[in-house]
């Protein structure tokens, strides 16, 4: 069951990638969406079976790999819950937007192509945490990074897509080449790949030192750093975040699917993977507690200043990533799992919803041209207004759930590092409310501005330049005719297959936090529905629920004062944000540029990156090249020249050479002679 | 049996060419240039008889040791004849277009044709230096052949007055040897010179004048300078005669002289012949690099193919000398194609045309040509799988397995430097703007020839190199 559910993604893929024009759209479009519901159906019996059965976990061996020396690797795929949960969220989140990729591509001209990376990253997506050894995972680590690549990339006429993907992948590379290192380590500390002896022998290597450059160093904390890494750049965290945004170019179909629900997770699912390995080092922990909390402190305050609907969105997701890695370092394992399960409903909702919004708004995507929509696509108003609302963890909502979970538990750990992210986390669950409701406020309330975008613009013009012949005539009567700011524009509901995934992805996002919660992170239900395929600490879950009431109302209570401060600032004072930037004009800037991140990489890393280049180009140009391939070339040709010199024509020349050449070579042979 | 009778049984091919030339003249004597067809085919069937004579004929020494047929000269016999029986056909357009449709041609090349053969079977110096000059005189006047032009009776006054000068080096070094070791014959010779005689000063410096005089006949450098005048100045059929007969019975002769005679010099001719080969193959390739005319890029070519295939003969071993006769014989198909590609450009007019560029986007207006000449240049590049690579790879195989590791890599070196004009070639037919279209082909023949010297260099050549390489391993043999 679990190969089939794992390899229908790539048959449809191959079908769809290389059938491509040959097939056509539509079977293209079957093809992937209906593996993709197989693979669905397949996962929910598995986590039902598994997860909430308490079945036990099991290993499939599908084939040898690679067998060198005391190096083994097999392509085995290991079943436990937490391979369960993400199977769940991975395979109906794609099954989700294969179908609403249908309406959202439906212009494209390229459908096979897309819909083949889809299928493809979801199966590298499912080699990842089907995984049973490092090197696997790592080939599924690289395989989603590969179609995250082609999938940001996929509209490669535009320049600026084709650099966000270049962007992406070489970002990518930095983390991976930690994460190589750190299976390289691991492999060289417990001679082996597989997961279930590392996994079991961790507790022992605890404490344990190497000796490096005559220092002495904690030999799981350098692995377990080393791996963090690779999660790191995966999940965009703080130091390596600066792709993700700028991914937002490809489609938004695969920014719900690849930068919120599943491929920017894995570095939270290997870091749970790998959750006994980072038990053992507790500084590790502390490290992975303080750049998350960071990660989500700066990316909330970050997407407050943003205007385009996506990179809201896409600042939330690197927030929210944050959270999950400081609940893991607080070694709340089960509520970072918790809330990677309920994000990817209810950030696959709202990355749905603004492609929806998008959608009719003809490819405008900055805030600043919406306004007042909720009248127009009252269907997709409500799906958007229900992420927000799980998103800023609204009571019983998935989100209230998850980050309350998340909050306690690190309230409960009482480590110094972990009471931090609580504050931290705390302030941030303040400014997600507010950059939430801001987006809400300024794309469904308030008054159409539509009338100036360009996109909306070019829609009209090209809607109706040739209905009529007299083109300006027919405009200026629907500027006249039109509600003001609209610009004569009606944005339209999408099709079915947009909506639908909408209202499903709406229900979990409301139910999956109160139908989940005691499985995930109860103190009974989670060491049981976890079953040791993850590190669940019992006696956290069981503090979580003792601690004071103050902590338990802060996310609530701050949730509420940001929703008020964006009506505030949105809808009943709607001038107040321009006073307050005009009155803060450092701290606007230090926002708007996203804390300098993007310009400081440049200075230190890509500027010199070109110098050195630029030296080894013209190095090489003046040093290898002039006396290697062009210096034998330059010989070969002046030889040409010269044999052509000799080459007179004249007979008595001719005569010359060979009797030059007859004296040489009996002066050669009669050396010896001559020489005594 | 008399002796003599016994040994003109033995000189069965020799008698054949003889009485066949002889016969032809008379016929074109008094049948006039109308003859020319007939007389070619006859010619054609005449080296058939003694290519069958050579092959199956009995294998001894005659004439009291001035002649000897052994395997050796059975195999380049077979190949002599071969490629004469080649040149006189694909002549046959050229001669009538050209209207110099003149019957001497088939006969002046079965004369030269017994010269060679006569030269493959010397076991004596003046056998060696009767069939060398028969076969020099023929040549000297088939290069003259079209009189009425200046180009090509400047070409065979260049080659006579050259010619001669080698062939005067060479009785010189005969007569020197004569002097010093006492014979002509070469058995004697050997046997005579793994003695002190083989030390003296005066057979050393013998050896370096008839190795001069030998290296001339196969255009190796520094004895090359006429090759590439020539070639151009000459008929182009001429000229692809040139290239490809005359080469493998002097190189044969050389083979012979240096293994048989000479066997107990191997030290000093070898340092000779390496350099040489050395010289040749950088200087064919080098030089091949500017020509613009496809006839002198040609006899580049033949003189770096010459530089290859004396590194098998440096090496000295039964490896080394079955690379030279395999070498021989896929280098004759080679070139034979070519030139007879290059017969086949011929403008609107039916002129012939030798330019590289008129060659420019040829795979356009016609394909079949331009298919069958761009393998015929990836062979002679040696680019695997085609045939040319494997007699490279035999002689520089040869090489290392004799420690001469210079010699190998300086000729893979020069290898890659010839494989630049070879593709350039390829380059102009199908991926340049198309020039002037030729003429129609004007001979099925030729069309047919092309297509089996294709055949043989693509992939499918290499079912040929099993009984090949057998064959040129048995007469390999028959020296040593």
């Amino acid at each position: 069951m679990i190969q089939l559910l794992v390899f229908l993604p790539l048959a449809a893929a191959l079908i769809a990638g290389l059938g491509n024009r040959l097939i056509g759209n539509l079977p293209a479009k079957l093809v992937t969406t209906a593996a993709l519901f197989v693979s669905a159906a397949l996962s929910w019996t598995i986590f039902l079976d598994i997860g909430l059965a308490h079945g036990a976990g099991y290993s499939v061996r599908v084939l040898e790999w690679i067998v060198s020396g005391d190096m083994r690797v097999d392509w085995a795929f290991r079943v436990d819950t937490l391979t369960a949960v993400m199977l769940v969220v991975i395979t109906s989140v794609s099954a989700l937007v294969h179908l609403y990729s249908w309406g959202y591509m439906d212009e494209d001209p390229d459908q096979p192509r897309f819909f083949a990376y889809l299928s493809l990253f979801t199966f590298a997506m499912l080699m990842l945490v089907t995984a049973d050894n490092l090197v696997q995972m790592f080939f599924g680590w690289e395989g989603v990074g590969l179609a995250s690549y082609l999938l940001i990339g996929f509209w490669y006429k535009k320049p600026s897509a084709n650099a966000a993907a270049i962007k992406a992948f070489v970002v990518n590379r930095v983390g991976d080449f930690g994460f190589s290192l750190g299976i390289f380590a691991t492999f060289v500390v417990f001679g082996t790949v597989q997961l279930t002896p590392i996994l079991a022998g961790s507790a022992a290597m605890a404490g344990a030192t190497f000796n490096f450059l005559g220092a002495q160093f904690d030999v799981m904390t350098t692995l377990c750093l080393l791996l963090f890494v690779g999660a790191m750049g995966k999940s965009a965290q703080l130091g390596l975040h600066t792709w993700l945004p700028d991914a937002m170019e490809g489609p938004t179909p695969v920014s719900a699917l690849i930068h919120a629900a599943t491929m920017v997770t894995a570095g939270v699912f290997m870091v749970v993977r790998l959750s006994p390995m980072f038990e053992a080092a507790p500084d590790a922990l502390t490290v992975v507690t303080y750049v998350g909390a960071a990660t989500a402190l700066f990316a909330a305050t970050v997407a407050c200043v943003q205007t385009d609907i996506k990179r809201v969105i896409a600042y939330s997701t690197c927030s929210q990533l944050g959270y999950m890695f400081f609940a893991a370092g607080s070694g709340a394992f089960g509520a970072a799992m918790f809330h990677l399960f309920t994000h990817a409903f209810f950030k696959a909702l709202l990355f749905l919803g603004a492609g929806a919004v998008i959608h009719s708004m003809h490819h405008e995507q900055d805030m600043r041209f919406y306004g007042g929509l909720r009248k127009s696509i009252p269907i997709t108003f409500a799906a958007m207004t229900i992420g927000t609302l799980s998103l800023t963890g609204f009571f019983f909502t998935s989100g209230y759930y998850s980050k309350d979970g998340i909050l306690e538990a690190a309230f409960a750990n009482g480590s110094e590092a972990s009471m931090v992210a609580f504050f931290v986390g705390a302030l941030v669950a303040l400014l997600t409310s507010f950059y939430s409701w801001r987006l809400v406020f300024l794309t469904f309330f308030g008054e159409a501005r539509w009338g100036a975008s360009e996109h909306v613009q070019h829609a009209l013009h090209h809607d109706h330049g040739h209905d009529t012949e007299d083109t300006t005539d027919s405009d200026h009567a629907h500027h006249a005719s039109a509600p003001a700011g609209t610009g004569g524009y009606h944005p339209h509901e999408s099709p079915w297959t947009m909506l639908a995934p909408l209202v499903v992805l709406s229900i979990g996002a409301l139910a999956a936090g109160f139908v989940f919660h005691e499985a995930f992170i109860g103190a009974e239900g989670g060491t049981v529905f976890w079953n040791g395929s993850a590190v669940f600490r019992e006696p956290l879950a069981e503090a979580m629920h003792h601690v004071p009431a103050w902590v338990v109302w802060t996310p609530g209570a701050v949730m509420l004062i940001g929703f008020a401060i964006a009506y505030w600032a949105y809808m009943a004072s709607p001038t107040l944000p321009a006073r307050f930037v005009a009155g803060n004009r450092g701290l606007y800037a230090f926002l708007t540029h996203k804390w300098f991140f993007d310009e400081l990489y440049n200075a230190i890393f890509v500027k010199p990156a070109f110098a050195f280049g630029r030296l080894f180009w013209r190095g090489d140009g003046r040093v290898i090249d002039r006396f290697g391939a062009d210096g034998a070339a330059a010989l070969v040709s002046a030889s040409s020249g010269a044999a052509k010199r000799f080459q007179s024509g004249a007979v008595y020349a001719y005569a010359l050479v060979m009797l030059i050449g007859l004296a040489a070579a009996a002066t050669w042979v009669l050396r010896p002679a001559l020489l005594g | 049996m008399h002796p003599t009778f016994a040994s003109i049984q033995i000189a069965a091919p020799e008698l054949v060419l003889t009485i066949g030339s002889l016969l032809t003249l008379m016929l074109g004597v008094f049948r006039g240039d109308r003859s020319l067809v007939p007389l070619t085919w006859v010619c054609v069937l005449i080296f058939g008889i003694a290519g069958v004579a050579a092959a199956t004929g009995d294998q001894a020494a005659a004439f009291g040791g001035l002649y000897v047929a052994d395997g050796f000269s059975a195999y380049l016999k077979v190949m002599i004849l071969a490629a004469a029986a080649v040149s006189a056909v694909l002549a046959l357009p050229y001669l009538q277009h050209a209207a110099t449709g003149r019957f001497e041609y088939p006969v002046l090349l079965m004369l030269a044709t017994l010269g060679m053969c006569m030269m493959v079977s010397a076991n004596d110096m003046l056998t060696l230096y009767i069939g060398l000059e028969l076969l020099s005189l023929a040549s000297y006047t088939l290069a003259a052949f079209h009189r009425n032009e200046a180009r090509s009776s400047e070409a065979g006054l260049k080659y006579f007055i050259l010619g001669a000068l080698a062939s005067g080096i060479l009785l010189y070094g005969i007569s020197l040897v004569y002097g010093f070791g006492g014979s002509t014959n070469f058995e004697t010779l050997s046997a005579t010179l793994r003695g002190p005689a083989g030390q003296s000063t005066g057979v050393v410096f013998g050896l370096v004048f008839i190795l001069a005089g030998l290296m001339f006949k196969i255009s190796a450098v520094p004895f090359h300078m006429w090759t590439p005048d020539v070639y151009e100045g000459a008929p182009t059929p001429v000229a692809a005669f040139f290239s490809a007969a005359p080469k493998a019975a002097a190189m044969g002769l050389l083979v012979r002289v240096c293994v048989e005679a000479f066997g107990g010099m191997t030290f000093d001719w070898r340092q000779i012949v390496s350099v040489v080969a050395i010289a040749s193959m950088l200087l064919g390739a080098v030089g091949a690099i500017g020509q613009t005319n496809i006839k002198r890029l040609l006899a580049y070519s033949s003189i770096a193919n010459v530089g290859f295939a004396l590194i098998g003969l440096a090496a000295g071993t039964v490896e080394g000398i079955s690379g030279v006769l395999f070498y021989m014989a896929v280098y004759l198909v080679m070139t034979l194609g070519a030139f007879v590609c290059v017969l086949q450009m011929r403008d609107a007019d039916g002129k012939p045309v030798e330019t590289l560029s008129s060659l420019n986007g040829l795979s356009r207006s016609r394909k079949g040509l331009a298919a069958a000449l761009a393998v015929l240049m990836f062979s002679l590049a040696g680019i695997p799988p085609l045939l040319g690579f494997w007699p490279k790879f035999a002689v520089f195989t040869a090489a290392i397995d004799t420690q001469l590791y210079l010699l190998a890599v300086i000729g893979v070196v020069a290898s890659v430097i010839g494989a630049y004009y070879y593709l350039r070639v390829v380059k102009a037919m199908y991926f340049d703007e198309p020039a002037p279209a030729f003429a129609a082909s004007d001979s099925r023949v030729n069309a047919g020839l092309i297509g089996i010297a294709a055949l043989f260099c693509s992939p499918l050549g290499m079912l040929a190199i099993t009984p090949l390489v057998g064959a040129a391993r048995v007469a390999a043999r028959a020296l040593f």
